[in-house]
Protein backbone atom coordinates (compact mmCIF):
# COMPACT_ATOMS: atom_id res chain seq x y z
CA UNK A 1 0.00 0.00 0.00
CA UNK A 2 2.97 2.28 0.93
CA UNK A 3 4.39 1.94 -2.63
CA UNK A 4 1.08 2.46 -4.51
CA UNK A 5 0.60 5.44 -2.47
CA UNK A 6 4.69 6.84 -3.24
CA UNK A 7 3.45 6.18 -6.57
CA UNK A 8 0.53 8.14 -6.64
CA UNK A 9 2.25 11.20 -5.00
CA UNK A 10 4.11 11.33 -8.29
CA UNK A 11 1.59 10.47 -10.38
CA UNK A 12 -0.97 13.10 -9.19
CA UNK A 13 1.83 15.94 -8.72
CA UNK A 14 2.51 15.87 -12.58
CA UNK A 15 -0.47 15.42 -13.74
CA UNK A 16 -1.92 18.66 -11.28
CA UNK A 17 1.03 20.43 -12.42
CA UNK A 18 1.71 20.64 -8.90
CA UNK A 19 5.17 22.56 -9.18
CA UNK A 20 5.17 23.67 -5.81
CA UNK A 21 4.78 20.71 -3.92
CA UNK A 22 6.55 17.69 -2.89
CA UNK A 23 6.25 14.32 -2.23
CA UNK A 24 7.14 14.34 1.18
CA UNK A 25 4.53 17.41 1.77
CA UNK A 26 1.75 15.29 1.02
CA UNK A 27 0.40 13.52 3.88
CA UNK A 28 -1.54 10.07 2.63
CA UNK A 29 -4.80 11.21 4.91
CA UNK A 30 -5.27 15.10 4.32
CA UNK A 31 -8.53 16.00 2.49
CA UNK A 32 -7.20 16.15 -1.25
CA UNK A 33 -10.53 18.68 -2.27
CA UNK A 34 -11.03 22.05 -0.22
CA UNK A 35 -8.15 21.76 2.92
CA UNK A 36 -4.84 19.42 2.49
CA UNK A 37 -3.49 19.70 -1.20
CA UNK A 38 -6.80 22.43 -2.20
CA UNK A 39 -7.90 20.74 -5.20
CA UNK A 40 -10.67 22.15 -7.26
CA UNK A 41 -13.33 20.84 -9.92
CA UNK A 42 -10.95 20.60 -12.71
CA UNK A 43 -8.36 18.59 -10.49
CA UNK A 44 -10.95 16.01 -9.82
CA UNK A 45 -11.71 15.27 -13.75
CA UNK A 46 -7.97 15.25 -14.05
CA UNK A 47 -7.66 12.34 -11.18
CA UNK A 48 -10.59 10.59 -12.82
CA UNK A 49 -8.46 10.78 -16.31
CA UNK A 50 -5.22 9.55 -14.10
CA UNK A 51 -7.38 6.49 -12.72
CA UNK A 52 -8.50 5.63 -16.33
CA UNK A 53 -4.51 6.58 -18.04
CA UNK A 54 -2.43 4.59 -15.48
CA UNK A 55 -4.82 1.94 -14.16
CA UNK A 56 -7.16 1.10 -16.21
CA UNK A 57 -9.53 2.08 -14.07
CA UNK A 58 -13.20 3.62 -15.19
CA UNK A 59 -15.37 5.29 -12.33
CA UNK A 60 -18.92 4.32 -13.59
CA UNK A 61 -21.13 6.70 -11.22
CA UNK A 62 -19.11 10.56 -10.58
CA UNK A 63 -20.75 9.74 -7.26
CA UNK A 64 -18.09 7.66 -6.04
CA UNK A 65 -15.84 9.79 -6.91
CA UNK A 66 -16.39 12.12 -3.55
CA UNK A 67 -15.57 8.33 -1.34
CA UNK A 68 -12.90 7.71 -3.71
CA UNK A 69 -11.17 11.08 -3.79
CA UNK A 70 -11.56 11.50 0.08
CA UNK A 71 -7.11 11.10 0.53
CA UNK A 72 -4.52 9.51 -1.50
CA UNK A 73 -5.22 6.49 1.16
CA UNK A 74 -8.89 6.36 -0.30
CA UNK A 75 -7.37 6.31 -3.62
CA UNK A 76 -4.87 3.88 -3.00
CA UNK A 77 -7.55 1.51 -1.01
CA UNK A 78 -9.54 1.85 -4.41
CA UNK A 79 -7.10 0.93 -6.79
CA UNK A 80 -5.87 -1.90 -4.67
CA UNK A 81 -9.54 -2.99 -4.36
CA UNK A 82 -10.22 -3.05 -8.26
CA UNK A 83 -6.81 -5.68 -8.66
CA UNK A 84 -5.00 -2.60 -10.38
CA UNK A 85 -2.20 -2.06 -8.13
CA UNK B 1 -7.52 62.64 -18.23
CA UNK B 2 -6.78 59.25 -19.73
CA UNK B 3 -2.99 58.54 -18.81
CA UNK B 4 -0.90 55.71 -19.83
CA UNK B 5 0.94 54.99 -16.37
CA UNK B 6 3.09 51.85 -16.41
CA UNK B 7 3.87 49.19 -19.10
CA UNK B 8 5.69 46.19 -19.21
CA UNK B 9 6.66 43.79 -22.37
CA UNK B 10 8.23 40.61 -22.87
CA UNK B 11 10.08 39.10 -25.79
CA UNK B 12 13.47 37.32 -26.79
CA UNK B 13 13.58 35.94 -23.25
CA UNK B 14 13.42 39.75 -21.87
CA UNK B 15 11.15 41.32 -20.03
CA UNK B 16 11.02 45.43 -19.61
CA UNK B 17 9.23 47.80 -17.55
CA UNK B 18 8.26 51.22 -18.69
CA UNK B 19 11.09 50.66 -21.34
CA UNK B 20 14.21 49.07 -19.55
CA UNK B 21 15.24 45.43 -19.50
CA UNK B 22 14.45 44.05 -15.60
CA UNK B 23 14.89 40.49 -16.38
CA UNK B 24 16.65 38.84 -18.87
CA UNK B 25 17.28 34.95 -19.22
CA UNK B 26 19.60 32.88 -21.82
CA UNK B 27 18.17 33.50 -25.23
CA UNK B 28 18.05 29.82 -25.92
CA UNK B 29 16.23 28.83 -22.84
CA UNK B 30 12.65 27.30 -24.26
CA UNK B 31 9.15 29.55 -23.34
CA UNK B 32 8.28 27.10 -20.78
CA UNK B 33 11.85 27.44 -18.76
CA UNK B 34 11.69 31.37 -19.64
CA UNK B 35 8.26 31.61 -17.60
CA UNK B 36 9.91 29.39 -15.04
CA UNK B 37 12.42 31.72 -14.34
CA UNK B 38 10.67 35.23 -14.99
CA UNK B 39 7.58 33.82 -12.13
CA UNK B 40 10.66 33.39 -9.74
CA UNK B 41 12.22 36.44 -10.09
CA UNK B 42 9.40 38.35 -9.59
CA UNK B 43 8.83 36.63 -6.10
CA UNK B 44 5.79 35.22 -6.39
CA UNK B 45 3.95 32.42 -4.68
CA UNK B 46 0.89 31.37 -6.26
CA UNK B 47 0.36 27.63 -7.13
CA UNK B 48 -2.18 28.57 -9.63
CA UNK B 49 -0.31 29.49 -11.94
CA UNK B 50 1.83 26.40 -12.97
CA UNK B 51 -1.92 25.00 -13.52
CA UNK B 52 -1.85 27.76 -16.71
CA UNK B 53 -1.28 27.29 -20.29
CA UNK B 54 1.79 29.20 -21.82
CA UNK B 55 -0.58 31.94 -22.65
CA UNK B 56 -1.74 32.75 -19.41
CA UNK B 57 1.48 32.57 -17.47
CA UNK B 58 3.03 35.25 -20.54
CA UNK B 59 -0.12 36.98 -19.63
CA UNK B 60 0.14 36.84 -16.09
CA UNK B 61 3.31 37.59 -15.85
CA UNK B 62 3.20 40.75 -17.72
CA UNK B 63 0.00 42.23 -16.07
CA UNK B 64 2.48 41.38 -12.77
CA UNK B 65 5.40 43.30 -14.19
CA UNK B 66 3.11 45.97 -15.20
CA UNK B 67 1.83 46.45 -11.43
CA UNK B 68 4.49 46.49 -9.82
CA UNK B 69 5.85 49.53 -8.55
CA UNK B 70 2.15 50.91 -8.69
CA UNK B 71 -0.82 52.11 -7.32
CA UNK B 72 -3.24 51.18 -9.77
CA UNK B 73 -4.91 48.34 -7.92
CA UNK B 74 -5.45 49.79 -4.88
CA UNK B 75 -6.11 53.52 -6.22
CA UNK B 76 -8.81 52.77 -8.58
CA UNK B 77 -12.24 50.70 -7.93
CA UNK B 78 -11.66 47.16 -9.41
CA UNK B 79 -15.26 47.27 -10.43
CA UNK B 80 -14.68 49.59 -12.79
CA UNK B 81 -11.24 48.24 -14.08
CA UNK B 82 -11.32 46.70 -17.45
CA UNK B 83 -9.12 44.00 -18.80
CA UNK B 84 -8.69 44.34 -22.53
CA UNK B 85 -6.55 41.84 -24.63
CA UNK B 86 -5.92 40.91 -28.33
CA UNK B 87 -3.62 38.77 -30.05
CA UNK B 88 -3.23 36.70 -33.63
CA UNK B 89 -3.28 33.47 -32.74
CA UNK B 90 -6.33 33.26 -30.33
CA UNK B 91 -5.49 30.19 -28.17
CA UNK B 92 -3.74 28.07 -30.88
CA UNK B 93 -0.76 26.98 -28.85
CA UNK B 94 -3.06 24.92 -26.12
CA UNK B 95 -5.93 23.79 -29.20
CA UNK B 96 -2.92 21.82 -30.79
CA UNK B 97 -2.34 20.14 -27.52
CA UNK B 98 -5.74 19.48 -27.12
CA UNK B 99 -6.07 17.86 -30.51
CA UNK B 100 -3.08 15.85 -30.24
CA UNK B 101 -4.47 14.20 -27.13
CA UNK B 102 -7.30 13.28 -29.08
CA UNK B 103 -6.07 12.24 -32.27
CA UNK B 104 -5.15 8.66 -31.26
CA UNK B 105 -8.47 6.93 -30.74
CA UNK B 106 -6.59 4.36 -29.22
CA UNK B 107 -5.27 6.59 -26.70
CA UNK B 108 -7.35 8.87 -26.21
CA UNK B 109 -7.08 10.96 -23.00
CA UNK B 110 -8.13 14.47 -23.25
CA UNK B 111 -6.88 16.69 -20.29
CA UNK B 112 -10.07 18.57 -18.86
CA UNK B 113 -6.80 21.23 -17.26
CA UNK B 114 -5.91 21.22 -21.03
CA UNK B 115 -9.02 22.05 -22.69
CA UNK B 116 -10.04 24.56 -20.07
CA UNK B 117 -7.86 26.87 -21.96
CA UNK B 118 -8.29 26.00 -25.34
CA UNK B 119 -10.30 29.92 -25.22
CA UNK B 120 -7.66 32.86 -25.64
CA UNK B 121 -10.01 35.30 -22.82
CA UNK B 122 -9.05 32.74 -20.25
CA UNK B 123 -5.92 34.79 -20.06
CA UNK B 124 -8.17 37.88 -19.08
CA UNK B 125 -10.03 35.40 -16.41
CA UNK B 126 -6.54 34.76 -14.59
CA UNK B 127 -5.38 38.10 -14.21
CA UNK B 128 -8.85 39.22 -13.18
CA UNK B 129 -9.18 36.18 -10.57
CA UNK B 130 -5.69 37.19 -9.26
CA UNK B 131 -6.18 40.70 -8.90
CA UNK B 132 -10.29 40.61 -8.04
CA UNK B 133 -10.90 42.53 -11.49
CA UNK B 134 -14.76 42.69 -12.01
CA UNK B 135 -14.89 45.20 -14.48
CA UNK B 136 -15.67 45.19 -18.36
CA UNK B 137 -13.47 42.75 -20.54
CA UNK B 138 -13.23 41.50 -24.48
CA UNK B 139 -10.36 39.51 -26.19
CA UNK B 140 -9.86 40.72 -29.56
CA UNK B 141 -8.30 38.96 -32.51
CA UNK B 142 -6.21 40.50 -35.06
CA UNK B 143 -3.46 39.94 -37.11
CA UNK B 144 -0.98 42.58 -35.95
CA UNK B 145 -1.27 44.72 -32.56
CA UNK B 146 -4.08 47.11 -33.46
CA UNK B 147 -3.43 50.10 -31.98
CA UNK B 148 -6.52 52.08 -33.53
CA UNK B 149 -9.01 49.63 -32.14
CA UNK B 150 -7.66 49.31 -28.52
CA UNK B 151 -7.11 53.16 -28.14
CA UNK B 152 -10.75 53.56 -29.47
CA UNK B 153 -12.27 50.78 -27.15
CA UNK B 154 -10.60 51.92 -23.87
CA UNK B 155 -11.95 55.57 -24.39
CA UNK B 156 -15.27 54.31 -25.15
CA UNK B 157 -15.26 52.51 -21.70
CA UNK B 158 -13.74 54.82 -20.02
CA UNK B 159 -15.90 57.42 -21.06
CA UNK B 160 -18.86 55.46 -19.93
CA UNK B 161 -18.24 54.26 -16.22
CA UNK B 162 -15.11 52.46 -16.55
CA UNK B 163 -12.09 54.06 -14.50
CA UNK B 164 -9.14 52.08 -15.68
CA UNK B 165 -7.61 49.01 -17.77
CA UNK B 166 -5.47 46.96 -17.94
CA UNK B 167 -4.53 46.69 -22.04
CA UNK B 168 -2.53 44.39 -24.24
CA UNK B 169 -1.18 41.94 -26.70
CA UNK B 170 -0.63 38.15 -25.47
CA UNK B 171 0.34 36.28 -28.12
CA UNK B 172 2.13 32.49 -28.11
CA UNK B 173 2.16 30.81 -31.15
CA UNK B 174 4.74 27.90 -31.69
CA UNK B 175 7.99 29.03 -30.03
CA UNK B 176 7.04 32.51 -30.77
CA UNK B 177 5.63 34.55 -28.52
CA UNK B 178 5.22 38.34 -27.17
CA UNK B 179 3.22 39.79 -24.69
CA UNK B 180 2.88 43.68 -24.14
CA UNK B 181 0.50 44.88 -21.35
CA UNK B 182 -0.09 49.27 -20.42
CA UNK B 183 -2.54 50.92 -17.46
CA UNK B 184 -4.47 53.18 -18.30
CA UNK B 185 -6.29 54.99 -15.39
CA UNK B 186 -8.42 58.26 -15.74
CA UNK B 187 -7.54 59.82 -12.50
CA UNK B 188 -3.75 60.44 -13.36
CA UNK B 189 -2.31 63.65 -14.32
CA UNK B 190 0.76 63.78 -16.43
CA UNK B 191 3.49 65.68 -14.63
CA UNK B 192 6.86 65.92 -15.82
CA UNK B 193 8.72 63.56 -14.10
CA UNK B 194 6.85 60.94 -14.51
CA UNK B 195 7.03 58.02 -17.04
CA UNK B 196 2.91 59.00 -17.90
CA UNK B 197 1.75 59.51 -21.03
CA UNK B 198 -1.54 60.47 -22.45
CA UNK B 199 -3.37 57.84 -23.83
CA UNK B 200 -3.65 58.04 -27.78
CA UNK B 201 -2.24 55.93 -30.75
CA UNK B 202 1.16 57.93 -30.91
CA UNK B 203 1.73 56.93 -27.79
CA UNK B 204 0.93 53.41 -27.40
CA UNK B 205 3.14 52.84 -30.51
CA UNK B 206 5.91 54.77 -28.89
CA UNK B 207 5.98 52.32 -25.78
CA UNK B 208 5.90 49.23 -27.63
CA UNK B 209 8.83 50.79 -30.11
CA UNK B 210 10.57 51.83 -26.89
CA UNK B 211 12.75 49.01 -25.86
CA UNK B 212 15.83 48.67 -26.63
CA UNK B 213 16.34 44.46 -26.78
CA UNK B 214 19.64 42.91 -26.40
CA UNK B 215 19.44 39.41 -27.86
Amino acid sequence: MDALIEKLKGQIIEQLNLAEVKPEEINPDSPLFGEGLGLDSIDALELIVLLEKHYGIKIQDPKDGKTIFQSLRTMAEYIKAQGKS
Amino acid sequence: MNTITSYAHIKHNQVSVNGSIVFQSGPLLKLSEFLSEAYKSIGLSYPKFHKMDAQCKLGFLCAEFALKETTFLTENDLSKTAIILSNAASSLETDRVHQHSINDKSNYFPSPAVFVYTLPNITIGEIAIKHKVTGENAFFVSGQLDTELLVNYIETLLSNGSEAALVGWVEVDGASFEAFIFLVESSKNINKNSIFKALNQSSVITIYNQTKWTH
